[in-house]
C-alpha cells in the first residue's frame, strides 16, 4: 500500500492533480464499467434460474448451481457427453490451429527480423498487415469460396488432375481450419518477431561457427530467446480462436459444433441467458486453467509475456 | 602443437563496387601471434571473416594447411572466431556456453561438463560454472569467450578486437593474458585491433591496413623503427610528419628542403630519391631533444629554433608541444623526477639527429 500512496503522489507532483485525475478516473471507469461489472453481472447470471419477467426479483430468484449441473450432467443427471466433448473438441482444435500459427509464423518472424532488409522488409510486413483490413466476416466467406465445391482449390487441385472428385473441404474442417489459423496470424508474428529481433546476429554465427547445425542454431540459440514471444502469442492465438465464433459459424462443417456456438445458441435461441453465462463461464474457466498449465510446463511467467 | 600455415593467396573481397580488401596477399605461420592493425573501418573485420569462412573472397583464394577454403563453410574450418561483442548465449550458463561446442559434437553432459571446468581451470575462473553470463564481469566473460573458442580445440583462433569493450587497466591485464593463453596452448591467433599498443606489445608479425590495403607486415620493432609507408610511420606510435621536397642524396642521408628549412634524415629501407621528390620527414616525439639539455642527443644533424606552446605532464613522460613557423610538433621527454623548467612561452632550441628521422614519399597520413 506505501508503494502505491508513493507512486501516486509522485506521479501527481510531476504531472499535476489534474491529470492525475483525469488518468485515475478513465482507469477506473475502463476497470470497473468495462472489466468487472460486465463479468460480475455475467457471474451473478450464472448461479440464478432462467425465470419469467415477472419473478425476477422475487422470492423465486434464488442462487443455484442449476446451469453449472446441466453442463456436467444434462438433463437427466448423467455425464452430459455431447457439451462436454463439444468443449474438449474446441480445445483441442484451438491447440492445433495455435501449433499450426506456432509453425507458420516462428520462420515468418525470423525472417523478417534477422534475413529481409529494406523493401523485402517492407513488403512482407504490409503483405502481412493489409489482407486485415478486410473485416472478419467477408474474409470468412471469401475462404468459404476458396474452399467451395466449385472454389478455387477444388478447381485447380481437378484440373491439374491431383483428385477426381471435389473434396469437401468445409466438411473436414480444412476450411475452418485455415481462416482460423488465418485470422490471427498477426497476433502470433509480432510477439515473436519482437523477442527475436533483439537476438544479436552474431550469436547465430558464433554458433554456427562452432559447427552446430540450422537445426541446433534454432533449438539452443533462436528458440530459447523467442519463447517468451511464443508464449505470448500463443497465449493470445488459443484464447482468441477458444472463443471464436463468426469463423466456426461460417467454415465450420454442418455436423460440428464450437463451444461458442453452443453459447450463442443458449442466449440467442433458447433465450436463456442464465444457462448461456454459466457456460461462457465454464469456457472462460477452462481457458485460463489451460494457459496457466501450460505456462508452468514451459516455465514462463506472467511477467514475460508482458515484454 | 599444429604447424597449419593460412595463406592468403591475393585476396581480395567486394561489396558491390567497394573493395573493402583489396589483394592481401601474406602467409601466417601455424603457431605465430599475428596481427592485423589499422583504423576502423579498414576492412580488419571483412578479411577476418574471410578466414573464418563467413565471407568467401571475391578474388584470390585462402588456404589452411594447405587445403583450399573455398565452399568450406565456418563450421568445417579448422577456425574459432571470437566476436567483436564475444556474442555469449545470455540464456546459457557459463558452462553451457563453453561446452556448447562439445554439445554440437556429440559430447555427453557428464563430459561437457567436466571439459567446461578444466578450461574454467585454465582461463583461472574456477567455479563459475552455473553461473549465468550477465552475472560476469567484463574481463571475464572476455575470458569465458575464449575458453569457448578453444573449447573446439580449433587450429586457428580468431580474435575480432575482443579487448576493446574493457577499460584501459583490464586492457593491459589482458594484453599479458591473452599472450600467455597462446604461448601456453601453442595455436595460431590471428588477431584484430585499432590500437597499435595491443598489436606491438603481443604480436610475433603484425600487418598494417589501411583503406583495404596492407601497407606493411613485420614485426613490431621493425613496424615501430623502419615504417615502410607514410601511414604506417603515423599511425603506429605518435609522430611529426614534416612535409617537404628533396634536394640531395648522398649515401642513405637525404636533404629535404621542409617550411623549416634544410633537414636531413635516412632514406628508409635504402631508397633512392631524386631531387624533387614530394616527401614526409618523420621524427618521433621522443627522438627529438632540446638542445643543450643534459642527456641530449649527442649529434643534432637538425636543429630548428621553435616556440613552445603549451606543456602536458603525464606521468611518466613530459610532451612539450611546439609551433615551428606554423607547423606543430611533439616533443616528449622522459620524467627524470625534479621540477618542471617552465619552457611554455618561450623560444627554444630542439634538434634531432638524422638518423633517428625517416624519410618516406608522400602518401596518406593516419587520422589526416
Ligand atoms: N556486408 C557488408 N556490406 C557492405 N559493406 C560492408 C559489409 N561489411 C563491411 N562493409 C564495409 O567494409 C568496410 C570495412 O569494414 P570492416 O571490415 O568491418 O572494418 P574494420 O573491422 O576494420 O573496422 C567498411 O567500410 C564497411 O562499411
Ligand atoms: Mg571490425
Amino acid at each position: 500500500m506505501g508503494v502505491l500512496q508513493q507512486g501516486l503522489s509522485a506521479f501527481t507532483r510531476k504531472h499535476g492533480l489534474g491529470v492525475a485525475c483525469f488518468i485515475g478516473l478513465s482507469v477506473f471507469v475502463w476497470v470497473v464499467f468495462l472489466i468487472v461489472l460486465p463479468q460480475l453481472s455475467m457471474l451473478d447470471f450464472s448461479f440464478r434460474y432462467n425465470l419469467p419477467r415477472a419473478e425476477v426479483g422475487g422470492p423465486a430468484d434464488v442462487y443455484t448451481l442449476d446451469n453449472y449441473a446441466y453442463f456436467f450432467q444434462g438433463n437427466d443427471g448423467t455425464f452430459n457427453a455431447l457439451d462436454i466433448g463439444i468443449l474438449v473438441k474446441t480445445m483441442v482444435a484451438a491447440v492445433i490451429v495455435t501449433v499450426i500459427d506456432i509453425a507458420i509464423c516462428y520462420p515468418i518472424a525470423f525472417i523478417l527480423a534477422h534475413s529481409a532488409t529494406g523493401v523485402a522488409a517492407r513488403l512482407m510486413v504490409i503483405g502481412l498487415i493489409v489482407p486485415f483490413w478486410v473485416n472478419e466476416i467477408l474474409r470468412a466467406f471469401a475462404f468459404r469460396v476458396l474452399f467451395g465445391a466449385t472454389g478455387l482449390v477444388n478447381s485447380i487441385g481437378l484440373s491439374a488432375g491431383f483428385w477426381d472428385v471435389p473434396i469437401d473441404f468445409i466438411r473436414a474442417d480444412v476450411a475452418l481450419y485455415s481462416g482460423l489459423v488465418y485470422a490471427y496470424i498477426l497476433l502470433m508474428i509480432f510477439p515473436i518477431f519482437n523477442a527475436v529481433e533483439a537476438l544479436d546476429r552474431n550469436q547465430i554465427e558464433a554458433a554456427r561457427d562452432m559447427g552446430a547445425s540450422w537445426w541446433r542454431v534454432h533449438w539452443r540459440v533462436v528458440l530459447p530467446i523467442a519463447k517468451p514471444g511464443i508464449v505470448s502469442g500463443a497465449t493470445m492465438v488459443f484464447m482468441l480462436t477458444a472463443g471464436a465464433l463468426a469463423a466456426p459459424q461460417i467454415l465450420g462443417g454442418p455436423s460440428n459444433l464450437w463451444f461458442t456456438q453452443l453459447i450463442y445458441q443458449w442466449f440467442n435461441e433458447s433465450a436463456n441467458w442464465q444457462r448461456g453465462s454459466a457456460y461462457a463461464v465454464v469456457l472462460l474457466v477452462v481457458c485460463i486453467s489451460f494457459v496457466m498449465m501450460l505456462m508452468r510446463v514451459f516455465k514462463v511467467s506472467i511477467g514475460e509475456i508482458g515484454r | 602443437m599444429t604447424t597449419k600455415d593460412i595463406k592468403l593467396d591475393h585476396v581480395s573481397i567486394r561489396f558491390g563496387a567497394f573493395t573493402a580488401v583489396d589483394n592481401a596477399h601474406l602467409t601466417i605461420k601455424g603457431g605465430e601471434f599475428f596481427s592485423f592493425l589499422g583504423p576502423s573501418g579498414c576492412g580488419k573485420t571483412t578479411l577476418l571473416r574471410c578466414v573464418s569462412g563467413f565471407t568467401e573472397p571475391s578474388e584470390g583464394t585462402v588456404s589452411i594447411g594447405g587445403k583450399d577454403m573455398r565452399g568450406v563453410g565456418p563450421n568445417k574450418r579448422p577456425t574459432a572466431l571470437i566476436f567483436q561483442n564475444l556474442a555469449l548465449f545470455p540464456l546459457m550458463s557459463v558452462a553451457e556456453n563453453i561446452a556448447f561446442p562439445l554439445e554440437v559434437r556429440g559430447v555427453g553432459r557428464k563430459e561437457r561438463r567436466k571439459k567446461a571446468d578444466e578450461l574454467l581451470d585454465m582461463i583461472a575462473l574456477p567455479g563459475v560454472g552455473d553461473k549465468k553470463v550477465h552475472e560476469l564481469s567484463g574481463g571475464q566473460r572476455q575470458r569465458v569467450a575464449i575458453a569457448r573458442a578453444l573449447a573446439v580445440e580449433p587450429d586457428i583462433l580468431l580474435l575480432d578486437e575482443p579487448l576493446s569493450a574493457l577499460d584501459l587497466k583490464l586492457r593491459h591485464h589482458m594484453r599479458t593474458e591473452l599472450r600467455a593463453i597462446q604461448q601456453r596452448v601453442g595455436l595460431t591467433f590471428i588477431y584484430i585491433t585499432h590500437d597499435q599498443g595491443e598489436a606491438l606489445t603481443m604480436s610475433d608479425r603484425i600487418a598494417v591496413m589501411n583503406a583495404g590495403v596492407i601497407e606493411q607486415i613485420g614485426d613490431p620493432e621493425t613496424i615501430y623503427n623502419k615504417p615502410k609507408t607514410a601511414f604506417v610511420a603515423s599511425f603506429v606510435g605518435e609522430t611529426n610528419a614534416i612535409s617537404g621536397k628533396v634536394t640531395s642524396q648522398s649515401d642513405g642521408i637525404v636533404s629535404v628542403q621542409t617550411p623549416l628549412g634544410v633537414l636531413k634524415g635516412t632514406a628508409a629501407g635504402g631508397r633512392h630519391y631524386k631531387a624533387g621528390d614530394e616527401c614526409f620527414v618523420f621524427v618521433r616525439p621522443e627522438q627529438l631533444g632540446l638542445v643543450g639539455a643534459p642527456g641530449a642527443i649527442q649529434s643534432m644533424d637538425n636543429q630548428l629554433t621553435v616556440q613552445a606552446v603549451k606543456e602536458e605532464f603525464e606521468g611518466n613522460a613530459r610532451h612539450l608541444f611546439l609551433n615551428a613557423q606554423g607547423q606543430d610538433l611533439r616533443l616528449s621527454r622522459t620524467n627524470l623526477g625534479g621540477v618542471s623548467d617552465h619552457l611554455a612561452g618561450q623560444a627554444v632550441q630542439v634538434g634531432f639527429a638524422a638518423d633517428q628521422a625517416i624519410v618516406l614519399p608522400h602518401g596518406s597520413l593516419a587520422g589526416a
